[in-house]
């Protein structure tokens, strides 16, 4: 089991530093443009482009250059912009996690539940016509697009519907942090929630509807109808617990995908200054080393995401651990 | 002799089993159908503009439109604050003079839907091609040979495939949009659609890669491989002959659900502002024109959305098809977001 922990620890710093160094050929050794010109921002004066090419090395040998670069992200975190002169970007990634989180983290409990449940309902009632209502609506929320949905979710309720007593409690767009405004915290994320988690609901109850519909075909579910145990309890207390083992892989890879893709539409559409939000910014701006920031650190959650995923099924299942 | 013809034409082929298969799916077959329909639709683009006489790549602030035997501007002075902005003209729900209205610029937002339809649709399924044809090549490789070649190649998979698609595809973009790239045998410029097309063939590689890899493994091991290898089959003629045909069905049922996976990527990337370059339209970039008019003109916006979301419905629907008739057993995810 040690054995294969530290495999699975290795390939994650290895996976790290892969994306570390992808990023950094992107960003530097990408040809077409001289790389000074791309972190200097539009119409920059020639003693930016001098101060940046000082600044990351760009005469040094291209190791250094990759050095000098992963030292001002990670350790001395003096990354500054030059298209908002001298702001430190380090500290402006670590003060929008908080909202990215309460995004994400919310929506997901959102998700996992309602997931269950159509899953469930699905499952248990196959063939019918409440199984194929479901299926369709899940179907057509997996292939909206985040962002547009987010926009029509706009429409109705801070514009067409704000009006009528269903909507009127939605605040303008905006975030609150928790700690000052718990009412509004919450009130503002409500719709972001819920538009993020019917991506999710459909996708995931799907997917457990059929990973359930597999394990009713097993052995052991006959024995239990043998010893006479009733439907919803074979369902509920036999069937589902294998069938989980999907819904938690999956889990772990979408949250980790979210932080670093969906979460950033809906942030965009619904003026939540997170993490994605941020990354966003820097896209209008041309502010490259806000994106390089943003890519770096939301990446290595993702990867340190999977890893724990992985690591918590090494410690649980008997089977991995050999592997 | 005439026993042995007559089962001979009654035993059918995989190929002929599957189409069967999939043509009594009734679901399949009318999003077929309906898939059919949009890209017909979208490919009459230039007929529709030159029917409704509107040009949808210029903008035209004066223009004005007849309707009930009286001209309406389409651009019509704002009543509200001080009266400097323009109000474009609403859906008027006849074909040929603005069917969904205009959109800030005075553009016939149906010629732009169905001219951006053409755009999404070709850079979704340029970008599939080069997705399956590189994954193929990389999993095959992979697969086959093993050993160091295998190490490498499944290492720099791992490594895009555990970097988020959204973030690769933004650092790619923001380098690339601006000046293009120049690889000597490829020259990729600025603003070309080909950029789009590249960045989402790449990101979704090992998507695609990585279980053909771990096909090839098991068939590398199959008794008829060992047997072509024992008979002294150049390995080519074995991967081509052999392997290929086998892990085609999987390349297969993957194709609508990369093309349903890739629309929804286009559309970020343009509605970010780093997909398809304005004056030229796509399903993303018109979302992202309608953003500023979503509370006063909303079908700029909600047109494109329902287009991208009937379009991967269907897709998502043919390939659940095709997978249950090529492949029961498989299971393949959908993409979500």
């Amino acid at each position: 089991m040690l054995l294969a922990l530290i495999r699975r620890f290795g390939q994650m710093v290895f996976v790290m530093f892969g994306i570390s160094v992808l990023v950094f050929l992107i960003f530097f050794v990408t040809p077409g443009a001289d790389p000074a010109a791309r972190i200097a921002g539009r119409n920059a004066s020639p003693e930016t482009l001098e101060a940046v090419r000082k600044s990351f090395g760009f005469d040094q040998p291209i190791w250094i250059q990759y050095l000098t670069m992963m030292k001002k992200i990670f350790i001395t975190q003096d990354l500054t912009s030059f298209v908002n002169r001298g702001w430190k970007v380090v500290p402006a990634v670590f003060d929008t996690i908080p909202v990215t989180l309460s995004l994400v983290i919310g929506a997901a409990v959102l998700w996992v539940v309602f997931g269950m449940l159509v899953g469930i309902l699905a499952a248990a009632t196959r063939g019918s016509i409440i199984d194929k209502a479901l299926m369709a609506f899940g179907l057509i929320g997996c292939a909206m697009p985040v962002f547009w949905l987010g926009e029509v979710m706009n429409l109705i309720t801070q514009s067409r519907y704000h009006d009528t007593w269903l909507f009127s409690w939605v605040p303008p767009l905006g975030y609150k942090p928790l700690s000052q405004d718990p009412k509004g915290w919450f009130l503002t994320l409500v719709i972001p929630w819920i538009t993020l988690a019917i991506l999710y609901i459909g996708l995931y109850g799907r997917v457990l509807r059929a990973s359930l519909i597999e394990a009713m075909q097993e052995d052991y579910i006959r024995t239990a109808r043998a010893k006479g145990l009733s439907e919803t309890r074979i369902l509920l207390r036999h069937a589902l617990r294998t069938s989980l083992i999907s819904f938690v892989t999956l889990f772990g890879l979408d949250f980790g995908a979210l932080v670093g893709g969906a979460a950033l539409l809906t942030e965009v559409v619904f003026g939540l200054q997170g993490v994605g939000k941020l990354t966003y910014d820097g896209l209008q701006n041309l502010d490259l080393p806000i994106i390089m920031t943003t890519v770096i650190y939301a990446s290595f959650f993702v990867v340190l995401a999977n890893a724990l995923v992985d690591i918590v099924y090494i410690l649980l299942d008997p089977r991995v651990r050999s592997a | 002799m005439t026993d042995a013809v007559a089962s001979v034409r009654l035993s059918r082929g995989p190929w002929a089993t599957a189409l069967r298969k999939l043509s009594r799916d009734n679901a399949a077959m009318v999003c077929l159908a309906v898939f059919c329909l949009i890209v017909i639709l979208c490919l009459l683009a230039p007929a529709y503009a030159s029917f409704a006489n509107t040009d949808p790549f210029r903008s035209t602030l004066d223009a004005t439109v007849e309707i009930n035997g009286q001209q309406v501007p389409v651009m019509e002075q704002s009543t509200e604050g001080l009266g400097l902005g323009y109000t474009p003209i609403g859906p008027t729900w006849r074909l040929g003079s603005y069917f969904l209205g205009a959109d800030n610029q005075g553009r016939d937002v149906m010629a732009r839907l169905l001219y951006g339809g053409r755009n999404s649709l070709l850079i979704a399924g340029a970008a599939t091609i080069i997705t399956l044809v590189i994954a193929t090549i990389v999993g095959l490789t992979a697969g086959f040979f093993g050993g160091i070649t295998d190490t490498i190649l499944s290492r720099i998979l791992d490594v895009l495939w555990a970097f988020p698609v959204y973030l690769l595809a933004i650092s790619l973009s923001i380098v690339l949009i601006a000046q293009g790239i120049d690889l000597g045998l490829i020259v990729l410029e600025a603003g070309s659609l080909w950029l789009p097309i590249f960045i989402i063939g790449i990101v979704y590689i090992p998507y695609i890669a990585r279980p053909v890899r771990g096909q090839v493994l098991a068939l590398r091991q199959s008794e008829f491989v060992l047997a072509a290898i024992g008979l002294g089959v150049p390995e080519h003629r074995i991967l081509l002959r052999d392997i290929l045909p086998n892990i085609s069905t999987t390349l297969i049922v993957f194709a609508p659900l990369m093309l349903a996976i890739n629309m929804l990527t286009e559309a970020a990337l343009s509605f970010l502002s780093i997909g398809v370059q304005p004056p030229d339209a796509s399903w993303g970039t018109i979302i992202q024109d309608g953003q500023g008019l979503l509370y006063t003109r909303p079908w700029v916006a909600l047109a494109p959305g329902i287009a991208i979301a009937l379009t991967v419905l269907v897709l998502n629907v043919l390939g659940d098809g095709l997978r249950d008739a090529l492949d029961p057993r498989s299971k393949i995810r959908l993409g979500g977001d």
